[in-house]
């Protein structure tokens, strides 16, 4: 890249400076400022979104710095050596006694390792690459791994469901006892939600996993979860889309979380995935799973894969709040929207303005469905006045479907038929545990720190 | 302080060069990227987060040096955390907020008293420690200004760069495989300033450690008092290399270590040229042979190699599988060096040997615990039938007249790392001195910390953006800059003040409160430092509380003595009551003090000198003058000046 572009993020004055001594990224330089202070370094690339007033040198004791391009009196260009990113493979050991396990890739950076003259992180993706950053996997499968795409988490979408659920397809029918998929955190719920539609009658376990802290931090709690994702991948028996994350925020043990169950609760904690309304599949780590939930899809290689790869993305999510005016209602139904996904308040509520707004979209054809935006507890619009008259508009209550679950199911469904009660009879008919009959006492279990007995129970436990 | 250790060395001619890196903790209302509380610690905690650190993979595609060995060492990290002063971010649960802007300012401030040239845009990296003193396993740290001086002994002391940086977590315990961190520091800036490597002897060190000290308070910004600073002290000889001596406590405490960490490079260099002259150079011509020897020392009279003593030591620690205690059933590991018989004993530092030099790295490294970690064939311990004991366990491995024996005990992973270990600490003695980090110990020797990390374990802080540092915000900060102790130092010995009373001043950052008392009531600069480096110390010993008298106050009681000398004459009465009653108005204070010389002050003089000379009778006329001088002014002082008072007595006793 340095090639075409020797002055990666440099622009205007920056950029007219570095010419100005023909000198350009990666060149090895040695900077006289005008107070005659000398800087020696490699000039790095600058992020375009920052100013174009200072040269960034990674001096040879490895700090950075930025020069005002006013204060630069010489720049002298000692060598030039361009970053090579890449990381040597190492074999990865193949042991016919293990199971094989596929990783797909879809974006997320799992392992990766620092250049450390320019800072850079370098993502390791190819089972030889993995085998170098965490060499613990050899030890438990068989590991292939394909990439399928490389976006963001928050930049995934319908197209890619579809291309992952096939994707998983293939590798069950070409033998694999196990998949882990390495995706971001950010969206991974929605991920595992669709997948649970969209690939369904599992014979092996399915497990997506990521990182809170990047893999190129000593803290990172990424080689931990993906030695985790590989041994439920490879040894559990749960046949069903899960999302493997720490349980703690210690370096302790994951989680098995079921795909229509999980949703991330903290932008940033280790622990932030939990499974609500009901308690996680299993605890794993390292060498050993501990089932914590009785009801779940065996592991049974006989079983043949069913993939149902279709959509339709004319769907969205109104999460209500007091005051909402109908124009937003009416503004999805102008724009095309064949279904809404309703996340109310309390049991399943909205304020009577909507009412009209809601009445004309049923007619038009518009699936309307409800959940809460508490997201514990059900949607109970028959205990109400508020909740009978919006059932008396053909608002449909979805119980205990997590309000992103329900989108997820509705662009699904609405991919198979546009039949309104055909599209009512699917959402309401659990495909996988999306609706629960009973919510557990334990359940829904959010701490309240500083209660005396809730301080007790965390000085006793590692958070 | 006198070297501990009286062996005398020419540092000039093994050519002892060192350097610093001098840590002190700026005052600032908060951390360094987040909101909690800086300063405030607490010994309780109602949370423990439990971690690992994994090294990363380095250019090579290897984990780099320091890296490998901690990660060999597989240390479980235990974290205390405490609501009051600790959020998720010191957790690394919480990516950073920006930079703390006061921190960002002092930084600055000290960088220009330390005569730097200040970064236009600071950017934060990444610095790698896998010791688990910090939970992201990196310390945020910038470089703020680079290219300092300072006066130093007639020459100048230079000053490379200056960082400021988040403070690590405080050890609260480290035994065998589990270390204990407290995180209410972690997270407090500081700022790091590394001088050249400018320093020829031991007593220089510790003069530049104190003048950087000196620099640092100057600024009234930094934080006192204990760890709020420390340092760092890097020492290398002619063909040596650079050793860092982490977190000296006191400066007293340098040249002692200093002196030993010559000693010590000295003799690993003539180790080094030993082993050379024994035909081992290359890394491959160490060989170490090793066998489990549990069963042959099973009824051994030394204890600590029998089973059931090990099981006790377990005991009385409480350690627990997976946390403390390593892996494996109890090992007895005998370890034979074949041909470096006389390399065991070789001195190291003073009263030290390169056995200890093993010792130290098998407890780091290897996590063997139990003293004394290692038994060797060069200095056997002396017990019932150990002579025998020893000459079996050499039989049994076979070891000949050049060869030497280490005996390791402990749990059998833990005695295969110690095995390794022993094997690469004698190749690294074939090229000299290694790359290390040691903690420095109070009688003056240092003992192996970890592997010094090089520059290649810093990358960018992806997490925060660089900050610009405009010229209107130096200059800003220069106009306010109080003056640097070195020209303060000048004035104040020039004005008469002893060298002791001067620093003190500075220390305390006393120094101001004189300038500006001097400055704004012409008081007499050797009066107003005296006063204050070394009379108040005896008024808040009498009991005065002086520290209620502020700085205004002072301004007052210094104009007001400059006007009435009666006032300075009595400034223990004047004082007590101004710090009894500190909300008091001035002049009605002094209204109720006696301050007016008495009409009748002459009678009174004649009452105390008839009284007296009844008690005491006829003495020498001088001493008897002086003597009455002072009974007299018990009663008068704070009314008639000391001078006219002894005039009046000049006058009766010649008259």
């Amino acid at each position: 890249m340095a090639d075409q572009q020797p002055m990666e993020g440099y622009r205007g004055r920056a950029a007219e400076k570095l010419g100005e001594w023909r000198v350009r990224t990666w060149s090895e330089v040695c900077v006289v400022n005008d107070a005659g202070s000398e800087f020696i370094g490699v000039i790095l690339p600058r992020s375009e979104t920052f100013d174009d007033l200072h040269i960034v040198l990674k001096q040879k004791t490895g700090y950075n710095v930025g020069i005002h391009v006013d204060r630069v009196r010489e720049i002298k260009e000692l060598g030039y050596k361009k970053a090579e990113y890449k990381i040597p493979e190492k074999e990865f050991p193949r042991n016919p006694g293990l199971p094989a396990v596929t990783l797909l890739g879809t974006g997320g950076t799992i392992a990766s390792r620092l250049d450390y003259r320019t800072g850079a992180v370098i993502p390791a993706f190819t089972p030889g690459e993995l085998y170098g950053a965490v060499p613990e996997l050899a030890d438990i499968c068989n590991l292939t791994t394909k990439k399928i795409f490389g976006v963001f988490s928050e930049n995934m979408g319908w197209p890619e469901y579809c291309q992952l659920a096939q994707a998983i397809g293939d590798e069950i029918n070409a033998g694999a006892d196990g998949i882990v998929i390495g995706h971001g955190t950010d969206t991974m719920g929605h991920t595992a939600a669709v997948l649970s539609f969209m690939v369904q009658n599992l014979p092996v376990p399915v497990v997506i996993v990521g990182s809170q802290r990047s893999s190129d931090r000593p803290s990172s709690d990424a080689a931990l979860n993906l030695t985790h994702a590989v041994n439920a991948a490879a040894n559990g028996d749960i046949a069903e889309i899960q999302v493997c994350m720490f349980g703690p925020t210690s370096d302790s043990y994951g989680l098995l979380h079921r795909g229509t169950r999980v949703r991330k609760m903290h932008s940033s904690y280790r622990s932030t995935f939990r499974t609500l309304s009901d308690i996680p599949l299993a605890i794993i780590d390292r060498d050993n799973q501990t089932i914590l939930h009785p009801d779940y899809r065996r592991r049974d290689p006989s079983r043949q894969v069913k993939i149902d790869a279709v959509y339709d993305d004319r769907v969205s999510v109104l999460y209500y709040y007091p005051g909402m005016k109908p124009d937003l209602v009416e503004a999805l139904v102008e724009k095309g929207y064949r279904g809404i996904v309703i996340a109310g308040t309390g049991l399943g509520h909205v304020n009577k303005p909507l009412y009209p707004a809601l009445k004309a979209a049923i007619a038009q054809g518009v699936h309307v469905v409800m959940c809460v935006q508490t997201l514990w507890g059900f949607a109970q619009m028959y205990v109400y006045d508020t909740g009978r008259d919006l059932l008396d508009i053909g608002v449909v209550p979805l119980d205990n479907m997590l309000p992103e679950t329900a989108l997820m199911k509705l662009g699904w469904v609405l991919g198979h038929t546009d039949d309104h009660g055909e599209v009512l009879k699917m959402m309401r008919a659990p495909v996988s545990h999306e609706i629960t009959g009973r919510e557990p006492h334990n359940g829904y279990i959010v701490l309240q720190g500083g209660l005396p007995e809730v301080q007790e129970y965390i000085a006793g436990h590692w958070k | 302080m006198k070297l501990i250790h009286s062996a005398p060395l020419d540092y000039e001619k093994i050519g002892l060069v060192v350097g610093l890196e001098v840590h002190q903790q700026l005052l600032t209302d908060h951390k360094m990227f987040c909101k909690c509380p800086a300063g405030l610690y607490t010994n309780e905690h109602d949370g423990t987060v439990l971690r690992h650190m994994r090294p990363t993979l380095s250019e090579l595609g290897e984990y780099d040096g320091t890296a490998l060995m901690e990660f060999k060492t597989r240390k479980n990290i235990i974290y205390l955390l405490h609501h009051s002063n600790t959020c998720t971010y010191e957790m690394d649960d919480t990516p950073p907020f920006l930079v703390n802007q006061q921190a960002l300012d002092v930084a600055i401030e000290q960088c220009l008293m330390l005569g730097c040239d200040i970064i236009d845009e600071v950017h934060i990296a990444r610095k790698q420690y896998l010791d688990g003193s910090i939970p992201t396993g990196f310390q945020r740290t910038a470089i703020v200004g680079v290219n300092g001086k300072l006066p130093f002994r007639g020459r100048e002391l230079s000053v490379t760069q200056v960082s400021v940086e988040e403070d690590s977590c405080r050890e609260v315990s480290d035994q065998a495989h589990l270390i204990v961190w407290r995180t209410d520091r972690l997270g407090m800036p500081l700022i790091e300033t590394v001088t050249g490597p400018d320093l020829r002897t031991p007593e220089e060190v510790e003069e530049a450690i104190l003048l950087i000290g000196r620099v640092c308070r100057s600024t009234r910004h930094v934080r006192t008092g204990p760890g709020a600073s420390r340092q760092d002290v890097n020492v290398s000889v002619a063909g040596g290399r650079r050793v860092e001596i982490k977190g000296v406590p006191y400066a007293w405490l340098a040249p002692a270590l200093v002196h030993s960490e010559a000693w010590r490079q000295v003799n690993l260099l003539r180790l080094r040229d030993e082993l050379h002259q024994r035909g081992f150079t290359k890394p491959e011509d160490i060989v170490v042979e090793h066998a489990d020897v549990t069963e042959l020392c099973a009824e051994s009279n030394l204890k600590v190699l029998r089973e059931e003593i090990w099981q006790k030591h377990i005991e009385h620690h409480d350690w627990r599988p997976g946390f403390e205690l390593g892996k494996g059933r109890f090992c007895v590991r005998a370890v034979k060096l074949p041909g470096l018989n006389g390399t065991l004993n070789w001195p190291t530092q003073p009263d030290l040997i390169f056995a200890d030099e093993l010792r130290g790295r098998l407890r780091v490294i290897a996590g063997l615990s139990q003293q004394p970690i290692l038994v060797q064939s060069e200095k056997w311990p002396v017990y019932k039938d150990s002579r025998q004991e020893m000459r079996q366990l050499l039989k049994r491995m076979r070891c000949g007249a050049d060869d030497s024996l280490v005996v390791i005990w402990g749990p059998e992973q833990d005695t295969l790392t110690a095995v390794e270990e022993i094997r690469l600490r004698y190749v690294d003695a074939l090229d000299g001195v290694p790359h290390e980090t040691r903690q420095p110990l109070p009688d003056g020797t240092t003992d192996f910390e970890r592997i010094l990390p090089g520059p290649d374990r810093m990358y960018p802080d992806t997490d925060s953006p660089p900050t610009m540092i405009t010229r209107e915000r130096v200059e800003g900060l220069q106009a306010d800059l109080p003056s640097p102790p070195w020209e303060r130092y000048e004035r104040y010995r020039r004005a008469g003040l002893p060298d002791n009373t001067i620093f003190y001043l500075i220390r305390r950052n006393g120094a101001d409160l004189v300038d500006e008392i001097v400055a704004k009531t012409g008081a007499d600069l050797r009066r107003v430092g005296f006063f204050f480096g070394e009379e108040l110390k005896g008024l808040a010993r009498a009991g005065v509380n002086v520290e209620a008298i502020g700085s205004e106050r002072w301004l007052e009681f210094f104009s007001q003595a400059q006007a009435r000398p009666l006032i300075w004459e009595d400034r223990r009465q004047v004082l007590r009551t101004l710090a009894a009653e500190p909300e008091a108005d001035f002049e009605d204070l002094l209204d109720d003090l006696e301050t007016g010389a008495p009409r009748d002050w002459q009678r009174r003089l004649d009452d105390v000198l008839a009284t007296e000379y009844i008690k005491h009778g006829a003495a020498e006329p001088e001493k008897r003058q002086r003597y009455y001088l002072g009974v007299a002014m018990n009663e008068l002082r704070g009314m008639v000046l000391v001078a006219d008072v002894a005039q009046a007595l000049k006058e009766r006793f010649n008259g």
